[in-house]
């Protein structure tokens, strides 16, 4: 009831608000899926993931370049998360066999090498330019019905994922993450659970991305760079570790506090760094995922 | 520090007219405050705020009013700046961005919106080539390919026939290279070799040895910010300089390279529109205000977004002030000649909205004081955007990139 | 030819060897992943520049960067970490955040000018090595790197402190249980780390220059390096350099189109095989 009133008054915020703010609006959804996403490795696997920009971004560069050779935009939005699956699955191999500190290394090294690739594959990728997109055209070029597009996307994503944590899959996640060698002993497979937990989580990402595809109708090594990973995973951590819902609250602080403190001056970088710092030394209500993990 | 710099807010009392020409003209001017151009759009906003200091903030009887934003070198960040500014700033116009990722980005924006969009650096030859756009209008800019050009028919007069060029790789750098290239290959000269490094390339000593062994007469270079400084030390430091003569675009050897550089700087030879070291007397009283100013010499960055500043005003003083209109504005800029800008002589856009300029062929000496600064040494008068080409034909041919530098 | 790629790719290795170690010290010993290491570098860059420049005497700036950001290393490590201490990625998110301050802290001091450590006069020029011209500064850099590397595997191996610290490595609980005074010894490893990223930005600023985003490009390298050699190993660290020294520098000249890939390619296949590098074990 409470989720659908809440639906219900994002549904209605295009009538309320500019389009300016309308715009921002559909940055927080878009982002706040993408810290779903990573919410799932990080707060139900035990796996703090720094590769998840580069996870969403490759989304967002298939997306743009499958609807520049002709590919309809649907079936781009599609190949865009295929494409992020297919990448989580080359990731996840890599990395499950890792954890803690590790593991967040490793995938942060996995994102470097997607942003070299976006960076130097000029021929493919726009290189340093970027692409530029023409997916905002007839029906999508609507701020309004794109908004409520991504309301909608977003809406069954969470839904999804949500539903997802609670299965007995998700039980296990977590009884994985409170004690692997314990759910090893049980006969569980950890690894096939963890591998299957990333490429989930890639997905949703990457869903995240195509999303972003049509809201920027751009492309450019940015987005797929390490600084998107850790907003990703900032905005997870603001909002709670181990609540999918609190991707939304995280995207909304992180997006919004931005919005606020660039009115007033360019020091973003230093404010955002101290805001890293404040959570990480005075919100352990955020972190409580992380505090339960270190203890192993 | 206030984001938000209002150069005059005191609506005149004398300004009744009951048009739509009330209130503030306002300008959004987005430029990289922080990220790796950092430098170059501290000087953007320098030099933009200087002009409108010159004019105490009014154009016609109209205050202006300047929201500056910070796009942080960063194409998304530039976006949605652009998107603040149009839709919830609602200005009259949009100026600025420094990378050419970032113009691109925002050009795509208001292909959209229609708002109008000057453009004093980002160089990229085919906003006012082959995918112009009527909202988007290279005021005080030049297109990147433009003045390599004459430096390659100063080069090949030199007696040059051999020539190796080294870039960072994006399309900045294949236009200049691009220009230069196919002007020396038509003259009968011959590029042998072109090195394409990505941007900030932490270590430039393996092309050095390259270069070296290419076996040329000259050295091509287009790099900007700290590339070019870690460019112009590797070439000295591994005994190049001196041996082969290095030529730069100008960027390489801008004052936001060279002001923090000693003797291995000097003698590179580059081409440009604005020489900071011209005898021209206005040229030297506006680099000497800027001094008293910011205590430095003017860069490229600072001194095209003064002078873009003034063609806008000197357009809209035209047009009564009437920034609302934006056809009006757009077919005043483009018809505006600019006479009072710093480089002493008139400036006016051919009819595809870039400027047309005599060029100066620069070298990097010291001044008496000890400071370096770029020094003209020869002069082609009216270079434009396609010089020598007949412009329709040309834009038939592809744009440069890193497979096109010219038909072989 | 190839003698020159060489030394190229050797040179850099040496400084990317400095820096990475100060990083996989920490790594190895307090299990800290220190994000804001390559700011600590670009901040011993712009000290030696300062102070080198304005004594005139490139030692005094070495000095002067190593002692700055081992104190800088030594306020983060009590200023902050000491309240994040032993959660592992509250740490790593703590220097991110920290990372982020620095830079735009120098932003605002000096600008986005590129800057260039001045180097004393005897190092300027070039000399004659294995038949080519080649720039003394580099050579510098190089026997430096490998100077900083016997040292430090001197106190590695040759003292109670290298002893410590290799227990501590292998088995942090062992390491508790031999009664030493722990916190001590992570403030110094701390700081020694610091140190090195101090001393790595003192040279690399000589010749890479100083200006935002150096700290990045240089933590990227210094990643790839640990992540190869492994946690805490100096042998790796050294391994590690070698290798991306020499991708790096032969990346460019043979497959300039893929120079990152060329760099971060091989890292993952051996990730793929070794996850914990060539010399590292499980935390």
């Amino acid at each position: 009831m409470f989720i659908l009133a809440g639906l219900v008054a994002l549904g209605g915020m295009p009538l309320l608000l500019p389009s300016y703010h309308l715009g921002i609006a559909s940055e927080i959804l878009i982002f706040s899926v993408l810290a779903m996403s990573v919410n799932l490795l990080a707060g139900y696997a035990g796996r703090t993931p720094l590769c998840h920009g580069a996870i969403f971004g490759t989304s967002t560069y298939v997306v743009i370049i499958a609807a520049a050779a002709g590919v309809p935009v649907w079936a781009a939005c599609l190949l865009g998360v295929a494409a992020a699956g297919g990448l989580s699955v080359v990731f996840g191999i890599i990395a499950v066999r890792t954890s803690g500190v590790y593991f967040l290394l490793l995938t942060l090294a996995l994102g470097l090498i997607i942003w070299g690739i976006c960076l130097r594959w000029t021929g493919v990728t726009g290189g340093e330019n970027g692409l530029r997109g023409d997916l905002r055209q007839g029906w999508l070029a609507d701020p309004q019905r794109l908004y409520w597009l991504i309301l909608g996307v977003g809406a069954v994503l969470t839904f999804a994922m949500w539903r997802l944590v609670r299965s007995p899959f998700g039980l296990t996640l977590r009884a994985i993450k409170d004690s692997p060698s314990r759910m090893a002993a049980l006969g569980h497979d950890v690894p096939a659970h963890l591998f299957a937990a990333f490429v989930a989580s890639g997905l949703f990402a990457g869903a995240a991305g195509a999303l972003y595809a049509l809201f920027n109708d751009f492309v450019s090594p940015t987005t797929v760079a390490l600084p998107q990973s850790v907003e990703g995973l900032l905005m997870a951590i603001v909002g709670g570790v181990g609540s999918i819902l609190g991707g939304l609250v995280g995207a909304f602080v992180l997006i919004a506090l931005e919005q606020f403190v660039s009115a007033y001056t360019e020091r973003w970088l230093s404010v955002l760094g101290l805001t890293a710092i404040a959570i990480m030394l005075f919100a352990p209500q955020g972190l409580l995922g992380l505090l339960q993990r270190k203890s192993q | 520090m206030k984001r938000r710099i209002v150069l005059a807010t005191l609506a005149a009392p004398a300004m009744l007219r009951a048009q739509s020409t009330s209130g503030p003209i306002k300008i959004g001017l987005m430029a990289p405050l922080t990220g790796v151009a950092a430098s170059g759009g501290r000087e953007i906003v320098e030099g933009f705020q200087m002009y409108f200091e010159t004019i105490n903030g009014r154009i016609g009887g109209r205050a202006v009013e300047v929201t500056v934003e910070d796009d942080a070198s960063n194409p998304d960040t530039a976006l949605q700046k652009a998107r603040r500014l149009v839709e919830q700033g609602n200005v009259h116009f949009l100026f600025g961005n420094l990378l050419a990722n970032t113009g691109l980005a925002v050009a795509n924006y208001v292909r959209g919106t229609g708002t109008p969009y000057f453009i004093p650096v980002i160089a990229a030859d085919d906003l006012t080539q082959r995918s112009r756009l009527p909202n988007v209008v290279r005021v005080a800019g030049y297109s990147a390919s433009q003045f390599s050009r004459p430096l390659a028919d100063w080069a090949y007069k030199q007696g040059y026939r051999r020539i190796a060029t080294i870039s960072q790789d994006y399309t900045f750098g294949h236009e200049q290279c691009g220009g230069f290239a196919q002007k020396f290959t038509s003259l009968g000269g011959r590029v042998l070799q072109q090195f394409w490094h990505p941007l900030n390339t932490s270590d430039f000593s393996p092309y050095m040895g390259q270069l070296a062994n290419a076996g040329v007469d000259a050295v091509f270079a287009m790099e900007t910010g700290a590339d070019a400084t870690r460019l112009i030390q590797a070439y000295a430091s591994f005994g190049l300089k001196g041996r082969i003569p290095l030529m730069g675009a100008m960027n390489a050897s801008d004052q936001s390279v060279i002001r923090t550089m000693g003797a291995e700087a000097e003698g590179i030879v580059s081409a440009a529109h604005f020489a900071e070291g011209s005898t021209n007397a206005i040229t030297q009283a506006f680099v000497a205000d800027y001094d008293r100013r910011f205590q430095k010499l003017p860069s490229l960055y600072g001194f095209s977004h003064f002078s873009g500043a003034m063609w806008v005003a000197e357009a809209l003083k035209t047009i009564g002030a009437d920034a609302e209109n934006r056809e009006r504005l757009l077919a005043a800029v483009r018809a505006t000649t600019l006479t009072g800008s710093p480089l002493g002589a008139p400036v006016s856009l051919d009819a595809y909205g870039n400027p047309v300029y005599d060029a100066f062929i620069r070298r990097v000496v010291r001044r008496p004081d000890g400071k370096l600064w770029n020094a003209p040494i020869e002069t082609y008068p009216r270079v434009d955007q396609f010089w020598g080409f007949e412009p329709e034909a040309y834009m038939r041919q592809p744009a440069y990139s890193r497979a096109f530098q010219g038909p072989r | 030819m190839l003698g020159f790629q060489l030394l190229n790719g050797l040179t850099f290795a040496a400084l990317l060897f400095v820096v990475a170690s100060g990083f996989t010290l920490v790594f190895g010993l307090l299990r800290i992943v220190n994000l804001a290491h390559g700011a600590l570098y670009l901040l011993g860059g712009y000290v030696a520049y300062e102070v080198g420049g304005r004594s005139g005497s490139f030692a005094a700036g070495v000095v002067a960067a190593m002692v700055a950001v081992a104190l800088a290393g030594l306020a983060l490590d009590r200023g902050l970490l000491r309240f994040v201490k032993g959660q592992d990625l509250r740490q790593v998110l703590l220097t991110v955040g920290v990372g982020l301050v620095l830079n735009d802290l120098f932003l605002v001091i000096w600008g986005g000018d590129a800057f260039t450590v001045p180097t004393p006069e005897a190092l300027q020029g070039a000399a004659v090595v294995m038949g080519v011209f080649y720039p003394k500064y580099r050579l510098f850099v190089l026997l430096a790197g490998v100077a900083i590397f016997v040292l430090l595997w001197l106190v590695m191996n040759r003292t109670r402190y290298g002893a410590l610290i290799r227990a501590g490595v292998d088995d942090a609980e062992m390491l508790s249980a031999t009664g030493v005074d722990q916190g001590r010894l992570f403030v110094i490893t701390f700081m020694l780390g610091s140190a090195l990223a101090g001393l790595g930005g003192a040279m690399g600023g000589a010749f890479l220059s100083l200006y935002p985003g150096a700290d990045a490009e240089i933590l990227v390298f210094s990643l790839a390096v640990v992540i190869i050699g492994g946690r805490g190993s100096l042998e790796g660290a050294a391994i590690g350099a070698l290798l991306i020294g020499l991708l790096n520098t032969f990346g460019q000249v043979w497959f300039p189109e893929l120079s990152y890939f060329v760099v971060f390619g091989p890292m993952a296949l051996l990730l793929a095989f070794r996850p914990y590098g060539l010399f590292g074990r499980a935390a």
